[in-house]
């Protein structure tokens, strides 16, 4: 099937013109507003659905042991400056593009209203402006898998920054009560970052130019003398180009730019000291968008560094990689002693994503193959993992109103489904052997141990910090006296059972069988190893 | 004589729009007599518009191909013609909003409409202009009208207080650049910009051989004093520092239509000047890029002026509650980015500070038009009028969060590929000092977005204040918000025609 991503990146994106449209035609057609809201349903879930059934298609017709870009679409965009509309799938894309178009179905039943509480004062965020809710989401939805599909800069730029503002709504009109905040902070840590983004791209454009054995042309074959595509500006990078421009405030042009781009991705991942924004998003955010947040968009983060940092300029990336596995190791520990103090549920799962991301630094510094696979992999089943664990908050949310630990206690006895899962998910996260965050973990530790001992001898140690805080908080929740205030406490209904059953299959099912996602990224990590580790 | 006479008459034909408008200020103030009663609005309207359509056909008709007129005084080129384009969308966008504005009252429509076609004559004229002295008239003709226009509403004190402030501000601007211009007769005798180009060339030299043997260094200093005096008068009508404190005055008090008109009509002319001066006067084209043929400076004190304007007004703008004031400090800001085109001094740098003019059109005149509807419907021109817009009038709110977003550069909106181009004009040029001045750049978005933020915040996010009730906008309102919107969607997708379009008004100035 020719232009599978461009259908699976345009999907979502043509839902939400048709939402829009269904509202502005709304006062001619006379429609109810109850009839409105279903219909965008009914888009959403159509459109959200089909994208993700395209991203299977992908999964199914990939071959993983070619390296180059697969499912391409390339065509001139903007000629006066050589940009284009570049698509396509390798190794280091299609686990991401696969994972977000997963994560983004779950997220838009997570949005249904289905089997909902109806409590008058607490009205569920999915009643409240539904057609509004929805466009936005498909829009960030689309933006998503754009920003994973893009091969070319420009291209890439544009997706990367369009998701900012379906985003900065989504939190700030849906959120919770310091929402206003959450979502402006989040705006601006961002934007910050990608301001700088944008300087190092059209840095890198300027800096590009033919070599012998990489001639730069457009799709049709014009050459051109600068270029954003992607593949040829890492050729460009690996054949040392970048290394020899003129240098910037005395230091090397390489290494500028790659700090420029590091930062921005960096914010995103997120990386101490710039994390900050990260548990006031997630915690204000409403499920759904917890769900998207830290299954899919955190990613974006490992994947940027590993496209463009570690792609495009590896020689900078020798450079930085001590650096970059310092903060990788501080990630995983202040992550999980901070997550040690948490009185808040939903914020302890924030933090535990950014230990858990940590991991993938720490892997993605060390180059070696399966450090590098560790990290891909942990990606991918922190995905799964965490939108798992934002989805158990939001069902206790949606029927407690609150998120304190403390307040709850002795639930097993009440929800025992409801405990299963939560049960699972935190091991799952915790990385209990049998279930997929400890094959990731394990290839991490496994592939970077030879290169960073002391730091994987520290990172390893927190995994038992890791283990107290979900252990305790099960104590503190599930154990014990049951909070008599929570007699009545319904468990988990249809559609929380359609989002948290597939999420905690495929938790285990990876757990066994991790090959499913190694067999995609391998051939392009192992080269891209090769390259990185050629200096050594 | 005779010839020069015979070179005067043959320029009249390509002089057509200037003509036409012209004949449109007489024609406008004897159907301000005729048209009396219930239809005076529109009817004034229809005549200005049909002014302004039959100025657009002249344009359409007469060849943009580079020459000179009336002696080298008016140059025709590509330059000119898009600056034309760009002056009479403006004087559109601002007839748009006049319409149903109760500012400017029925009874001295008429009166508003000539004075507003006189601007644009001057504006006209500003961006054709080959010679200094044809820069400072057609520079006061928009100034002096300008006066009149910000002073327009007579019974309002805050009106009176911008005309006074824009007239004192203005004597003085302009008595610089006139103190500018004369220096440059002084060194060369004279001030038709083509001839300037050769002889500042051959100066800079002279002096370039004097400093070797280390002296007159007097004569360039002179010359760097005229281009900083001739720029006081530029930077006046762009409100870029330090002669932007008029600008949250007049911007304040003036009728909101108008001030929609200046905020981008006399800004994009100032640029006009600026583009014209540097280029013809102190540039060369060589080997594909432009080479700085004068020993002064001029693009290191664009560069120091575009950092502290754009740093300065997105400051200060941060304080606001004031809409008009805030979208002041937010246009200083705008001068900023621009005047980092500029600052590169490049093919490419001249090309985005045309492309960025044409979609701050679009983005600024269609916020003022929100202000302007929420003046007249509310009353109230602060942030908190605008609470809870979006369930009162939501189109308003969301096309007035678009062109925030765009004011902010965000993609895919036209304002990134305005603030794209200019970045890349910056990096085109490499080396640390550019790329300094691309960083000030990008912070400095990074800072507009709190304060743009803090509107759509207003809007969407809080709920409304008071007793809000549905507001109701005009029809035409929504056609111009719609219209904006769309040109902004399309420039930010698609912005290959806006591109080529600048490369040829650019190509233009450094053929002829």
């Amino acid at each position: 099937m020719p232009h599978l991503l461009t259908y699976a990146i345009f999907a979502p994106l043509a839902g939400s013109a048709a939402i829009v449209l269904l509202v502005l035609l709304r006062p001619l057609l006379r429609l109810p507003k109850e009839q409105v809201d279903s219909a965008s349903r009914l888009f959403a879930l159509v459109s959200s659905g089909l994208s993700f059934a395209l991203t299977l298609l992908l999964w199914a017709q990939f071959d993983g042991a070619r390296t180059g870009p697969q499912f391409v679409d390339h065509a001139v965009w903007i000629r006066g400056f050589n940009i284009e509309y570049f698509v396509g799938a390798d190794g280091i894309s299609i686990a991401m593009i696969i994972l977000s178009g997963l994560i983004s179905f779950i997220a838009t039943i997570a949005s249904m209203p289905w089997w909902v509480h109806d409590d008058p004062q607490h009205p569920h965020f999915s009643k409240r402006m539904v057609p509004g809710y929805l466009a936005l989401l498909l829009l960030l939805q689309g933006a998503m898998l754009g920003v994973f599909c893009a091969l070319d800069f420009f291209l890439f730029y544009v997706f990367w920054e369009l998701m900012l503002l379906p985003m900065y709504f989504l939190i700030g009109i849906w959120g919770g009560p310091r929402k206003e905040y959450a979502a402006i902070k989040f705006f601006l840590y961002t934007l910050a970052g990608s301001v700088l983004m944008l300087l190092a791209v059209i840095g890198l454009y300027y800096g590009s130019r033919s070599i012998p054995g990489v001639p730069l042309a457009l799709a049709d074959g014009t050459p051109v003398q600068h270029t954003f595509n992607m593949l040829a500006l890492a050729q460009l990078g690996q054949r040392g180009l970048f290394q020899t421009l003129t240098s910037l405030f005395g230091y090397r042009f390489d290494r500028v730019v790659w700090l420029a781009l590091f930062i921005g991705f960096a914010i995103k991942i997120p990386m101490f000291p710039f994390h900050t924004w990260l548990p006031d998003a997630h915690v204000e955010a409403p499920t759904p968008i917890s769900v998207i947040l830290a299954g899919v968009l955190l990613k974006m983060g490992g994947y940027g560094i590993l496209r463009v940092n570690f792609g495009i300029l590896p020689e900078a990336t020798r450079f930085f990689a001590d650096m970059i596995a310092v903060f990788g190791t501080i990630n995983i520990v202040y992550g999980a002693f901070v997550c040690l103090a948490q009185k808040d549920l939903k914020k302890l799962i924030a933090y535990s994503s950014v230990s858990h991301m940590g991991f993938v630094l720490l892997g993605m510094a060390a180059f070696t193959p399966q450090a590098l696979s560790g990290a891909m992999l942990q990606m991918w089943t922190h995905g799964i993992v965490s939108a798992m664990l934002f989805l158990i908050v939001g069902v206790l949310y949606d029927r407690a109103h609150h998120r304190e630990i403390e307040g709850f206690g002795g639930l097993a006895a009440r929800v025992p489904e409801y405990t299963a899962l939560m049960g699972l998910a935190f091991f799952a996260s915790m990385g209990l052997p049998g279930l997929c965050g400890f094959v990731s973990e394990f290839m991490v530790f496994y592939g970077t141990f030879a290169v960073y001992q002391t730091l994987v001898i520290v990172s390893a140690s927190a995994v038992i910090i890791t283990a107290s805080y979900y252990l305790w908080t099960i104590q503190r929740m599930f154990l014990g006296k049951l909070n008599e205030k929570y007699r009545d406490l319904a468990d988990v209904n249809w559609r929380e059972r359609l989002t948290l059953y597939p999420l905690g299959a495929l938790s285990i099912f990876f757990g066994f069988y991790p090959q499913a996602v190694l067999d995609l990224v391998n051939g392009s990590l192992q080269q891209m190893s090769h390259v990185l580790r050629g200096a050594f | 004589m005779e010839a020069a006479i015979a070179r005067n008459l043959g320029s009249l034909g390509a002089f057509l729009p200037e003509i036409v408008l012209s004949a449109g200020v007489l024609a406008l103030f004897l159907l301000d007599l005729v048209f009396r009663g219930e239809g005076r609005r529109g009817r004034l309207t229809w005549a200005f518009g049909i002014v302004l359509a039959l100025a657009a056909a002249a344009l359409a008709v007469t060849p943009s191909s580079p020459r000179g007129l009336f002696n080298g005084m008016v140059v025709q080129d590509g330059l000119g013609t898009f600056f034309k384009w760009l002056f009479l969308a403006t004087a559109a966008y601002t007839a748009g909003i006049v319409v149903h504005s109760k500012e400017i009252s029925r009874a001295r429509l008429g009166e508003f409409y000539a004075l507003l076609l006189a601007v644009l004559l001057g504006m006209d004229l500003m961006a054709v202009s080959g010679d200094l002295l044809m820069v400072y008239l057609s520079l006061e003709l928009v100034s002096l009208v300008s006066y009149a226009l910000a002073g327009f509403r007579k019974d309002d004190v805050r009106s009176a207080e911008a005309s006074l402030k824009y007239v004192i501000y203005g004597g003085v601007a302009s008595g610089i650049m006139l103190f500018g211009i004369s220096y440059m007769y002084g060194l060369f005798g004279t001030t038709d910009l083509a001839l300037l180009g050769p002889k500042i060339k051959a100066f800079s030299g002279e002096v370039f051989v004097a400093q070797t043997l280390g002296g007159a260094t007097a004569a360039q200093l002179a010359l760097v004093v005229a281009v900083m005096f001739v720029l006081a008068g530029v930077g006046y009508k762009m409100a870029s520092v330090p002669w932007h404190m008029w600008c949250p005055d007049v911007y304040e008090g003036a009728p909101t239509p108008f001030t929609a008109f200046l905020s981008v009509g006399p800004k994009a002319a100032g640029f006009a000047v600026a583009l014209r001066f540097f280029g013809v006067g102190f540039t060369e084209a060589a080997g594909g890029g432009l080479v700085n043929t004068a020993t002064v400076p001029w693009p290191a004190i664009v560069g120091i002026l575009a950092a502290i304007t754009m740093t300065l007004g997105n400051i200060t703008a941060l304080g606001q509650t004031n809409l008009k004031r805030l979208l002041a400090y937010s246009s200083i800001a705008h001068a900023g980015y621009l005047l980092m085109g500029l600052a590169a001094a490049s093919i490419l740098g001249f090309q985005s500070v045309l492309v960025y003019l044409a979609v701050y059109l679009f983005m600024n005149l269609g916020a003022f038009l929100v202000v302007a509807i929420m003046a007249a419907r509310t009353g109230g021109e602060d942030i908190s009028a605008y609470r809870g817009l979006v369930r009162r009038a939501p189109f308003t709110a969301i096309a007035f969060t678009v062109f925030l977003f765009s004011l902010t550069g965000l993609p895919p909106l036209a304002g990134f590929t305005g603030k794209y181009l200019l970045f890349a004009a910056l990096l085109q040029q490499g080396g640390s000092w550019y790329v300094a001045l691309a960083i000030v750049g990008a912070i400095n978005s990074a800072i507009s977005l709190y304060y743009y933020l803090r509107i759509v915040k207003a809007m969407v996010l809080e709920p409304p204040a008071g007793a809000g009730g549905p507001i109701e906008v005009p029809r035409t309102y929504g056609a111009l918000l719609a219209g904006s919107m769309a040109a902004l969607l399309f420039f930010g997708l698609f912005w290959s025609p806006l591109y080529g379009a600048s490369l040829r008004a650019t190509q233009a100035l450094f053929r002829g």
